[in-house]
């Protein structure tokens, strides 16, 4: 029963999060701070893309390291 | 957003999945059994209908800000990953999406795998690989609908874009009964990355509470913006590759 419940929560996990947390970290805390900005009536629409415009170069920079390092542990013990 | 925008970017997203499950459905009749692919297709459509039957009113009943925020949030989050492989795939750093490697592969498996009857279906084995192919491309095609529907108040024309894409994508794949490996699927996922990214963006930051400058035709200026955006940094990873060599690191196809 245990075993299904957290099959049932990593199937839907990995639907909505996918592969880096991180982008959904991102997502909600931009969205958040959106909220607070336009709370105290600031123009806050800029936040969102300025958000992403960051996001989006540091999940490639971070596969990219990773692959790095595959290759390198692989090169290595040749 | 025009109705033209709207159908086209679910039917864009819509055919991307539909060619995924209509290659897995593929593999399981040609190596297996037709008779049980196609029943693990009705299986996952009537599962796909009971989730839809049930999400869309609960939809429609939250109220459109928050449900802007969610889905906002929701949409961000998958373009952004749909992009960031877009990004990988066309500077090099990742193999293409290839539907003919997909076939082989899964046509390999379903090969090897043993058969067994249960209950009516025939063989196990197709019916479960068609369901399951059916249900998880199924899914994202019924929240893309459901949220860009239930968003633009017209859940009717964002199912009439799906039901397209669908139909078009399987009456291709039925006549020529082989993967469709000649869809330029790379291209349509990163439109439909940058596509989800804008839609996300906007309605996320208008759940939010922000005014978008121009209302509904910020749309007009954030999607190109985000697809430069996306093509500026593939063009400077892809001169920094030298070689095909991440290629050979990433050859997992996805």
């Amino acid at each position: 029963m245990m075993r299904r419940l957290r099959q049932f929560l990593a199937f839907w996990y990995d639907f909505v999060v996918g592969d880096d947390w991180r982008i959904a970290a991102f997502v909600v805390a931009g969205l958040a701070l959106t909220k607070v900005v336009a709370h105290a009536s600031v123009p806050a629409w800029w936040l969102l893309p300025l958000g992403m415009a960051v996001a989006l170069p540091l999940s490639i920079r971070r596969v990219l390291r990773a692959e790095r390092k595959k290759a390198a542990g692989s090169s290595g013990g040749e | 957003m025009s109705s033209g925008a709207l159908f086209v970017a679910v039917f864009l997203a819509c055919a991307v999945e539909a060619v995924e499950a209509t290659t897995i459905v593929l593999a399981a009749g040609t190596a297996r059994d037709w008779r049980s692919a196609i029943a693990g297709v009705v299986g996952g459509l009537l599962v796909l209908a009971l989730v839809t039957g049930a999400l869309g009113p609960a939809l429609t009943a939250i109220p459109l800000q928050w449900l802007r925020l969610v889905v906002g949030g929701l949409l961000l989050v998958f373009g952004l990953q749909w992009l960031r492989k877009a990004v990988l795939r066309a500077s090099g750093h990742k193999a293409l999406h290839d539907e003919q490697a997909i076939f082989d592969k899964e046509l390999a498996a379903a090969r090897a795998a043993e058969g067994r009857r249960v209950g009516i279906v025939h063989d196990w084995y197709a019916f479960t690989l068609s369901f399951k192919g059916v249900v998880l491309e199924g899914l994202e095609v019924a929240f893309i609908v459901l949220t860009f529907g239930s968003n633009q108040h017209d859940i009717g024309l964002a199912a009439v874009a799906a039901g397209a894409a669908v139909v078009v994508v399987v009456a291709l794949g039925v006549a020529i009964r082989a993967p469709l490996a000649r869809v330029p699927e790379n291209t349509m996922k990163f439109v439909v990355g940058v596509m989800l990214t804008g839609f996300g963006t906007f309605w996320g930051a208008e759940g939010a509470g922000a005014h978008w400058p121009g209302s509904d035709a910020a749309l007009l200026a954030l999607i190109p913006l985000y697809a430069l955006f996306a093509l500026a940094i593939a063009a400077i990873l892809r001169s920094r590759v030298g070689a095909p060599t991440a290629l050979a690191a990433a050859s997992e196809v996805e």
